[in-house]
């Protein structure tokens, strides 16, 4: 995916957005090994030479800012022995904002997006156990007033967001 | 939702893929291919899990902090991680965008309704596709909802998706009863997974 104009971040924000996407260094100085990593594939002068120290604070910038929304492992329920699912809802309008706030409660559901369809509501379950999605889901409706979809992946062909800035 | 009328929305934009983001950087581990069992977690990874489920420390010494605060080294931090990334409990150690603060505006699950039959050879040539994210197979929930197999496309506005969908809808060909776009307009919660700070397993 190609990127569209981006004028709020710098160019070295854009290079560790790229390189950091799928993974970050085991080691014990990881930003320094990421410095280095971006100095070796510099040709250029001296001022592309960046430092630890600026990655640190670039990085924590763009977490301030709200343009990255987590740093670090992203754990898969399923491979921990839990339960994972993705799940919809048809919400009316006016209880669109209740709904939100009692779905979002759960703390199983990892994510969760308003789409512009009949099913309006889409998230993503993650449980500690299989089980405990049923469980869930049962409570969820019993709450809302509203049926919950359950969408279980059945196979799986692909998974790898990344975005090219 | 009954009806499956076909998104016929004009196509316009140009397509331009000169990145291809299914190739990988440096610090990318290895694919890891369906485990046939489970990975059990020790106490101790459990304890790891929790103190870096919300985020790493953006530090110097990122894992000696968090060996610090669970009582383990700094080593024995990076080598449990490194176990849980092999067996896949970890997808990947990384940064995650807000897409909608980086210029990728539009977001689009496209679903499909493809015939059963055809829908595992299908499924495995949409995957590859260089902008599809995500690509899996899910139940249908007639009469509601008739659509098995859904692609995650994103652009940098919707016209770059629907470019994209019809391609999708192309190498679908007869196989393809249906489709939706069904684009994102908020993020209501975005955390990841959580395991609870319980101490509830086995060690």
């Amino acid at each position: 995916m190609s990127a569209a104009k981006n004028t709020e971040l710098s160019e070295l924000d854009k290079k560790l957005i790229n390189l950091l996407q799928d993974g970050f260094p085991l080691t014990p100085r990881p930003f320094l090994t990421v410095a280095e990593q971006l100095n070796s594939t510099q040709v250029g002068s001296e001022e592309d030479i960046v430092t630890e120290a600026e990655i640190i604070q670039h990085i924590q910038a763009l977490l301030d800012e709200g343009i990255l929304s987590r740093f670090g492992p992203m754990y898969q329920a399923e491979r921990m022995g839990g339960g994972l699912t993705l799940a919809a809802m048809k919400v009316a309008e006016e209880d669109y904002e209740r709904v939100t706030e009692q779905i979002n409660t759960f703390s199983q559901v990892a994510h969760n997006y308003r789409r512009e369809h009949e099913l309006n509501m889409w998230f993503v379950l993650a449980t500690e156990s299989p089980e405990e999605i049923e469980d869930c889901i049962e409570e969820m409706e019993t709450v809302t007033g509203y049926h919950v979809f359950n969408m279980p992946k059945e196979e799986e062909f692909y998974v790898g967001l990344k975005f090219a800035l | 939702m009954s009806d499956l009328n076909l998104h016929s929305n004009p196509f316009k934009s140009n397509d331009t893929d000169s990145f291809n983001p299914k190739t990988k950087s440096p610090f990318s581990m290895k694919e890891v291919s369906q485990p046939k069992t489970n990975f059990v977690l020790t106490e101790m990874d459990r304890a790891l899990v929790i103190a870096t489920q919300e985020g790493l420390p953006v530090s110097e010494r990122p894992y000696h902090i968090i060996g610090e605060e669970i009582g383990i080294s700094e080593d024995e931090v990076i080598s449990r991680l490194e176990k849980m990334l092999e067996h896949g409990v970890i997808r990947r150690i990384a940064v995650i965008p807000n897409h909608y603060r980086i210029g990728f505006k539009a977001n689009g699950m496209t679903v499909w309704n493809v015939k059963d039959k055809d829908i595992k050879r299908l499924g495995r040539q949409i995957g590859e596709l260089p902008y599809v994210s995500h690509c899996y197979q899910r139940p249908r929930h007639e009469p509601y909802w008739s659509y098995n197999l859904f692609a995650m496309v994103h652009g940098t506005e919707r016209a770059q998706v629907e470019e994209r969908a019809k391609k999708l809808k192309a190498i679908l060909g007869d196989a393809c009863l249906g489709h939706e776009i069904l684009y994102s307009s908020k993020i209501l919660k975005k955390t990841g997974m959580r395991l609870s700070k319980k101490e509830s397993v086995k060690s």
